[in-house]
């Protein structure tokens, strides 16, 4: 039996709400927790769905954050394949699209975020897809032909992932990217073209600074339409062109919303009672001193923690250091810190020929991230290196001749 | 089902029955043992459920393969009997392993 009646709802069905839940648990929150989510299915992982899921190595059931069992042994109660279509923050009270009102002492916001959409012709075409959700996975799955060819639009993290994935499999892959270089937004020029180079490598062909204008086809697309009148031939279309947060319900109840709701350092909306965190919120990041919105699965982990206390009138900073990964063929990518505003990279090992680097971002002297290929140990020498106030000579830094473990060394 | 024992630092045990299949950090998340974050999912990438294999175990568990070796460098306070728990796969020859949990996966 619950020990009393409050009542905590979470809206949305991410890896930020099963954290959070769970976290409330931990936090010993003692009223009922309601997880309301639109999806048919019990919170998953996402990034292996652009990863091993399609390739089949991972199964829908290993997706799972936690199992049901968890969720009932918890007493937390989830309403699958439900919205919410209205708040009412005055009388405290959600409105489901089944009809019915549900009161709340506190609210948490981790409605995360939805596909960018493409407007150009042919979209609806049959092979089309984007890939955000298990339903759009298994689409691509059963799309799948050995003999296929695929066009990947945008050359993004997913874009690459996937098409890294597609040619696992022994899929003929085309990636375009708008811009001038794949992953021009995230990532210093010659890590791009380190990545472009891999990929050719194994097989994928690149354009860049070429947009797709349109998709063709009768019914099944036949191909995609380039920006300089090319036409390549496809068979499956994916895109991958980024993400919206979904702010819609933040938006209409009137909490500040500015790419992402936003939210303080507790994850605290603009209404006391009402917490966001995830991908659909925008938090003052105390390291960086300005506000951000990650698209992360740690974001989602340790912000929801932070929000779980918060909820339950406990102070938990959200201080973490943003982190990242994305694995391709050999390739493990580990991105510690955000690289915005640098003025200077320098390497650690041969970006040019080898599988294996780092690249350093420096504002003022100071490292701000680091992007480690196959680099694991240099990887914690970055988080260290962000997160403290410490330094190491540049030089060192560069020296791939000096073991990263001298280094941490020296660091601690 | 196998019975794994999870032993945290501070010397709580939790003992659980994890299917044929699931990987030990699965076991730990599934039934709520707190020392084993898993934040990528089993993918190998973060190092968040790392975990010490009980040295009477060591040799029946096996070493980690180099990408596992090259992820357990980014943990905290690796040791020789270091493992990422969803690198090792349970299976009825592993039916009393005892794991023990580091302090922190941070």
């Amino acid at each position: 039996m619950l020990k009393n009646t409050k009542q905590a709802i979470i809206i949305g069905g991410s890896h930020a709400a099963a954290q959070l839940s769970i976290s409330l648990r931990q936090e010993r929150w003692e009223g009922e927790i309601l997880v309301v989510s639109d999806d048919s299915q019990f919170p998953y992982h996402r990034p292996p769905l652009s990863k091993d899921y399609l390739s089949g190595d991972t199964s829908a059931e290993q997706l799972f954050i936690r199992p049901a069992s968890v969720y009932r042994d918890k007493q937390i109660e989830f309403l699958l394949n439900t919205r919410v279509e209205k708040i009412d923050r005055i009388n405290k009270s959600v409105t489901l699209s089944n009809g019915e009102a549900r009161q709340y002492d506190k609210l948490a916001l981790c409605t995360g975020a939805r596909t960018r959409q493409l407007a150009i012709p042919g979209v609806a075409l049959n092979g089309v897809h984007y890939l955000r959700d298990l339903t759009d996975a298994e689409a691509i799955k059963q799309a799948i032909q050995s003999n296929g060819k695929a066009v990947i639009i945008g050359g993004g993290y997913i874009g690459l992932e996937t098409a890294a994935l597609l040619r696992k499999i022994g899929i003929d892959v085309c990636v375009l990217e708008a811009m001038g270089r794949v992953l021009q937004r995230v990532t210093a020029e010659e890590v791009s073209a380190f990545y472009h180079r891999v990929h050719t490598e194994e097989g994928v062909e690149i354009k860049t600074g070429v947009f797709a204008t349109e998709i063709v086809g009768n019914d099944c697309v036949e191909g995609v339409v380039c920006s300089n009148g090319e036409q390549i031939d496809a068979n499956l279309v994916i895109i991958g062109v980024g993400v919206i947060p979904n702010t819609e319900l933040a938006e209409g109840i009137g909490l500040d919303v500015d790419d992402g709701v936003i939210v303080n350092e507790f994850a605290q909306t603009s209404d006391e009672h009402i917490v966001a965190s995830g991908d659909c919120a925008a938090h003052l990041n105390l390291i960086y001193g300005r506000r951000i919105r990650l698209e992360s699965v740690p974001n989602a982990i340790e912000q929801s923690k932070t929000a779980a206390a918060s909820m339950c009138d406990r102070e938990k900073v959200y201080n973490a250091l943003p982190w990242f990964w994305s694995n391709q063929y050999d390739l493990r990518l580990q991105i510690a810190g955000l690289n915005q505003g640098f003025d200077r990279v320098v390497f650690r090992g041969d970006v040019e020929s080898s599988r294996s680097f780092v690249a350093w971002y420096l504002k003022q002297g100071s490292i701000v991230a680091a992007d480690c290929v196959n680099r694991p140990a240099e990887f914690i020498l970055a988080k260290k290196l962000i997160s403290s106030e410490k330094q190491l000579p540049i030089a060192d830094l560069a020296n791939d001749s000096i073991d990263a473990k001298t280094l941490l060394l020296a660091l601690a | 089902m196998p019975l794994i024992k999870y032993v945290e630092h501070n010397g709580t045990e939790h003992q659980i029955q994890v299917s044929n299949g699931q990987s030990v950090m699965e076991g730990a998340i599934d039934n709520m043992v707190d020392g084993i974050a898993g934040e990528c999912g089993g993918s190998c990438s973060c190092a968040t459920c790392h975990c010490y294999v009980h040295e009477d175990w060591v040799a029946k568990v096996g070493g980690p393969n180099e990408i596992e070796e090259g992820v357990l460098e980014c943990a905290a306070d690796p040791r020789a009997n270091s493992r990422l728990s969803c690198q090792i796969t349970v299976t009825d020859e592993l039916d009393g392993l005892v794991i023990l949990l580091p302090e922190s996966q941070y």
